[in-house]
């Protein structure tokens, strides 16, 4: 999120589009409600299905799956052809007025530099002039007729209310409705918030669905402002904490990256991490990159990192490929390549897409081992559970090591919300049985590997046998001094590099934040966006004053938000050019002629006059991108593309299937339906229900009886067309699998009329599976393709295609 | 935001009510309290409701109930309906709203609406089966009762249920245990849009006010308060949007009444009454032994025998105001 959950309350319009807060999150939703009462706010639903948070919105607007991109770019030129975009926000903080180079160009659904072979762009025209002054050439008159506003302006132009209609299945009077609503926001005294969640990352172009918002957003200035924002809302209680911390094939802690098998030395690495800033007087903080990097090594392996070693820069694997991501471990699995599987707190199974292939791939490990506080179905994967899970464990010879671990109420620690909150708690229970925290088990799995090094050798012990481990339990360091180290703490006594004598950081002292940072090898810091969680002053995170100046939403001292206790990011943003804030009685910060001060820890220098740097901190631009330049795959500007498995053509590039930069294994490729199949005619998607969570829940007898069975939802019309009865077993199935279900046969699901053509929506909520108190069910996941987004490899769970039939359901 | 109602105190309060503030018991009379206990009631605002069941939940939990796994029969609505150990129910209805040919999914927390007039009460024949305390709250006391089921046809909501184990009719108690220690509901308390509000009834009728108002700013024009007159208001009341049309929220009374035939049986002189009482009593309780396993307490058995022998606790004085219905 860049605003926070109680945010919302100040926010005039809620737009939940690629999500269902009142059903995935229906405590995070007393904020809709709370703006409903407080602002009279409206909250409009744009959805495949009427949903729980629909039940409640002012505004209803269907939508076929998949198709975000189209309606939005469609409000996007709604916007632009009403003048409703807020003009003076644009011009000052966004880079509309940059000029790009020549060569770029879209034509037929692609940009230039389109190599089909390799499913990838040569992105070398996809940038800004460059000045003979090394700064990016802007025209603020925008006349130029390649300046940023005006080839968005044509970019979006064929995404007309027809076209839009069109290819979305929304009837063209609703869409229409819901632009006049978003168009009101383009005033500075009203905002929107944008919820989304899964319904717009789990599709293969999930991250231009929500680039698609935040230009939106931006058109209409609303990013950096109370009741703004771009609001994703995390689907575990501690998701937003595992990419902080790069619990991610290609990162490292605080979104830094894992080095390429290109970047063979730390100077080369830094070589493209310059962050020169593109426009006079921008701060684009990346510059100091450098100092989180160093601090991070030397917090990892303390004395073994030195400058003559490149701070232990040979310690970090180096990549061959973009990132080791979970379809592609499975892939390799697949493939024999991979032999040794550590699931820690997951269940693949269940949880990643096209279960045959999954459970082929498990079946070919020698060893996994699964650290889980619950049985789960990956861990059982060999077992035979008739047609729920046919699995011939005589031909399986997997070893599975199930590692028992406490959950969340049996341990001490912090969890991440979704508004970047840090909030320790503390824990409720005793673990049962033999169960062991996970930094037990971590420890011991690091501790006798260190030994076998120490006493063996190997090819690199290294890393391993310098790791810093200065723990005052070795067997199992407490969560408190885990913390201490994401904080970062000083090695040395530090001094003012302006006046050495001047001591600013005393040796062993905790950093008080990221700007005490060093890349001289004085401070160490495992993650510099949590620097300032655990200073001298104590655990920031542990704080529960839940005290709100005048009533803001803020709540300053309730634990820690990253970075630097931020509630609000951008929020230099919620003032016009000179520093006064766009809409008075939705204050945050201001400038009082000398300085930033407000209700939020300012995103900006303190001192930094307004006319001179750009609210965009964190960009070379200091101005946000309309046009992302080469930082997306798919391209500057969003495109509408269909799903892999699709009921129609794209209408606006019909050659193209799917995400035409999307990574497809081969044997995928082949498993996936035909555009328009006979065979399988129905669009399906999956979906959470608020009765339970994940699959966890159903291993609760409470959840299991609010929702007892699997069952798929569908149309009226499409019942009636097939013969299926309401309560009554269906089989529903893909290329890859079949399942049986109940049939709910539901108004909330209506036909829609897509390019000419009738289209009914299935729907597949996923909580049950073969293991726990549930009745016995499939998973949803049984018939998802394998295919997943083209820059971050979310799989694309929420658009394929099945075929539906009644059925007098599954024999055991 | 209503303001949150603080979590008690550590340290063990004494009740807030109890046997003294009874203001009708069953087939039977109690003195006038010496005190009106401030009314309260629970208000159910239908159009901030999310159906997240947790208050079903709650319910379960705080009771420390077990309902069976059930199966999917074409419905959000688990289990299909009330049961002697679901107290609430969470009851999904799809409308098409006729003036707009807009769906609307209606969600209505179903359970006990705490009658000012209890049908439920004045339908059972067994002494002190069922309760009604000063603050409204109407609570069914196992020990006394014979499990007959009259009081599910003296309900205009069709709420009690009898239970298969030990044969007596169960419902929600409003929680009257936490009530009385100064909390509210635990569905309340677990409602995370507060949608479950509760506090005095003048309160809640002040909160609804401005509920109504803001849903008539949005369009519904017949948004309003169900706190029904015919069974002289209730202490669980809704906000909904069509007020116009309650039956569309799953079947949720018009204009409920208690039954005419227990209005009659009230109405009869007392002798009269205890007669037929005791002879309703006692078919009751002929009933439920031979309609199953039975698992009966002494005082159970006591108070049959006693009604069966005609040697019933003093009969209701009809003199004696009953409360203030």
């Amino acid at each position: 999120m860049t605003n926070s959950w109680t945010d919302i309350r100040n926010t005039d319009l809620v737009v939940i589009m690629g999500g269902n807060a009142a059903e995935a999150h229906p405590c995070g939703f007393k904020w809709v409600t709370e703006a409903k009462a407080n602002r009279g706010a409206k909250l409009v639903v744009v959805d495949p299905r009427f949903t729980r948070s629909a039940a409640v919105a002012d505004y209803y607007a269907p939508i076929r799956q998949g198709t975000d991109i189209a309606f939005l770019n469609g409000v996007i030129n709604y916007c632009i052809q009403n003048n409703k975009v807020q003009w003076d926000y644009v011009k000052a903080f966004t880079n509309a007025a940059y000029i790009v180079k020549e060569g770029f160009a879209y034509k037929d659904g692609l940009f230039t530099g389109y190599d089909e072979t390799k499913r990838d762009y040569d992105r070398s025209t996809w940038d800004y002039v460059i000045g003979e002054d090394g700064f990016a050439v802007v025209d603020p008159t925008f006349e130029n007729p390649r300046c940023v506003w005006n080839l968005l302006k044509e970019h979006v132009s064929i995404y007309t209310p027809e076209m839009v209609s069109r290819i979305t299945g929304t009837p063209k009077d609703k869409f229409l409705k819901v632009c006049e609503m978003i168009a009101e926001c383009s005033s500075p005294t009203k905002t929107m918030t944008s919820m989304y969640a899964l319904g717009w990352t789990q599709h293969s172009k999930g991250s231009q669905n929500i680039r698609t918002m935040a230009m939106l957003q931006l058109i209409l200035g609303n990013i950096g402002v109370r009741g703004g924002g771009m609001n994703a809302l995390r689907g575990h209680s501690n998701i937003q904490g595992l990419t902080d911390i790069g619990l991610m094939s290609n990162l490292i802690p605080g979104y830094m990256n894992i080095p390429t098998e290109r970047e063979k030395d730390f100077t080369t690495y830094m070589s493209t991490r310059g962050f020169k800033p593109l426009r006079p007087n921008q701060m684009s903080y990346w510059q100091n990159y450098r100092k989180f990097f160093v601090s991070f090594m030397k917090q990892m392996w303390g004395p073994a990192a030195t400058k003559e070693n490149d701070w232990a820069y040979a310690y970090l694997p180096k990549l061959d490929v973009p990132s080791y991501d979970v379809l592609r471990a499975f892939e390799l699995m697949h493939q024999g390549k991979m032999n040794v599987y550590f699931c820690q707190g997951f269940n693949p199974l269940q949880a990643f897409p096209n279960k045959a292939k999954l459970a082929e791939s498990l079946a070919k490990l020698k060893l996994l081992v699964i650290m889980d506080p619950l049985q789960t179905e990956t861990a059982r994967f060999w077992e035979n559970h008739g047609v729920y899970n046919q699995a011939d464990p005589s031909t399986i010879q997997t070893e599975v090591i199930q590692l028992p671990t406490t959950c969340f109420a049996e341990d001490e620690g912090s969890l991440v919300n979704s508004g970047r909150w840090l909030q320790w708690h503390w824990a409720a229970g005793s673990p049962p049985g033999t169960a062991k925290t996970d930094v037990w088990i971590m420890s011991q799995i690091h501790l006798r590997l260190k030994e076998l090094y120490r006493k063996e050798g190997g090819a690199f012990p290294d890393p391993i046998l310098n790791l810093n481990w200065s723990y005052k339990d070795p067997h199992e360091p407490s969560p408190a001094e885990l913390a201490k180290e994401m904080n970062g703490s000083a090695l040395t006594d530090v001094f003012d590099p302006n006046d050495p004598t001047k001591k600013v950081l005393e040796a062993g002292k905790q950093l008080a934040g990221f700007a005490a940072l060093r890349d001289d090898g004085t401070t160490a810091c495992g993650n510099w966006i949590y620097s300032g969680s655990f200073t001298e002053a104590g655990n920031m995170m542990a704080r529960r004053d839940n005290s709100d100046p005048d009533d803001t939403g803020a709540y300053p001292k309730w634990t820690w938000a990253w970075p630097a206790n931020r509630r609000i990011l951008y929020n230099r943003a919620s003032c016009d050019i000179d520093g006064k804030p766009w809409d008075p009685t939705r204050k945050l910060i201001e400038w009082d002629g000398s300085k930033w001060a407000g209700y939020d820890v300012p995103d900006i220098a303190p001192t930094a006059k307004p006319q001179d740097v750009g609210p965009f901190i964190m960009n070379p631009e200091g101005v946000s991108r309309l046009f992302a330049r080469g930082m997306m795959r798919e391209g500057p500007f969003p495109v509408h593309y269909e799903p892999f498995e699709s009921p129609v053509a794209n209408v606006i590039a019909p050659k193209i299937k799917g995400n035409p930069v999307a990574r497809v294994f081969k044997d995928d490729l082949a498993q996936f339906a035909e555009t328009a199949s006979p065979e399988f005619p129905y669009p399906a998607t999956s979906y959470r229900l608020t009765e339970h969570f994940h699959y966890w829940t159903k291993n609760n007898h409470v959840n299991a009886v609010l929702q007892p069975e699997f069952f798929v939802e569908l149309s009226e019309e499409l019942a009636k067309e097939k013969g299926i009865a309401n309560g009554g077993w269906v089989r529903v199935w893909s290329k890859r699998g079949s399942v049986f279900a109940k049939a709910m046969v539901t108004k909330r699901i209506r036909p829609m009329t897509v390019d000419g053509k009738t289209v009914h929506v299935i729907g597949i909520p996923i909580h049950w599976g073969f293991i726990g108190a549930a009745k016995k069910g499939f998973g949803a996941n049984v018939l998802t393709p394998y295919v997943g987004d083209a820059n971050i490899e979310t799989p694309e769970y929420k658009a394929f295609l099945v075929n539906i039939e009644p059925s007098t359901g599954p024999v055991a | 935001m209503f303001p949150p109602i603080p979590n008690p105190p550590v340290t063990p309060t004494p009740p807030k009510f109890g046997e003294a503030d009874l203001i009708r018991r069953s087939a039977s009379s109690v003195p006038q309290p010496a005190q009106h206990l401030t009314e309260v009631a629970k208000l159910i605002d239908v159009s901030k409701c999310i159906g997240c069941k947790a208050c079903q939940a709650a319910c379960l939990e705080w009771n420390q109930l077990h309902e069976e796994i059930g199966i999917n029969v074409g419905s959000y609505t688990n289990p299909p309906d009330l049961t002697e150990n679901t107290f609430t129910l969470m009851r999904f209805t799809e409308w098409v709203n006729p003036e707009t040919d807009n769906l609307e999914w209606l969600i209505r927390k179903d359970g006990c609406m705490h009658c000012a007039d209890p049908g439920c009460l004045k339908a059972c024949p067994s002494p002190g089966a069922i309760v009604q305390y000063s603050n409204g709250i109407v609570d069914f006391v196992h020990e006394n009762c014979i499990g007959c089921g009259y009081c599910i046809k003296g309900c205009p909501f069709n709420i009690p249920r009898i239970s298969k184990v030990d044969h007596t009719a169960y419902k929600c108690t409003l929680c009257s245990d936490r009530v009385a220690v100064g909390q509210g509901p635990a569905c309340q308390k677990a409602c995370p849009t507060q949608a479950i509000v509760f506090g005095t009834k003048e309160e809640m009728k002040g909160w609804a006010d401005g509920r109504i108002k803001d849903l008539k700013s949005r369009g519904y024009a017949n948004a309003g308060l169900y706190d029904p007159p015919g069974v002289g208001g209730t202490h669980v009341m809704y906000v909904l949007q069509h007020a116009d049309k309650p039956s569309i929220y799953a079947g949720l009374p018009d204009n409920p009444r208690i039954s005419p035939i227990v209005e009659t049986w009230k109405g009869v002189t007392k002798y009269v009454g205890l007669a037929v009482m005791g002879f309703a009593a006692a078919a009751g309780f002929v009933h439920y032994l031979v309609a199953g396993p039975n698992k009966v307490t002494e005082e159970d058995e006591e108070n049959a025998e006693r009604l069966t022998e005609g040697t019933a606790p003093p009969p209701a004085d009809p003199a004696q105001p009953q409360g203030h219905a």
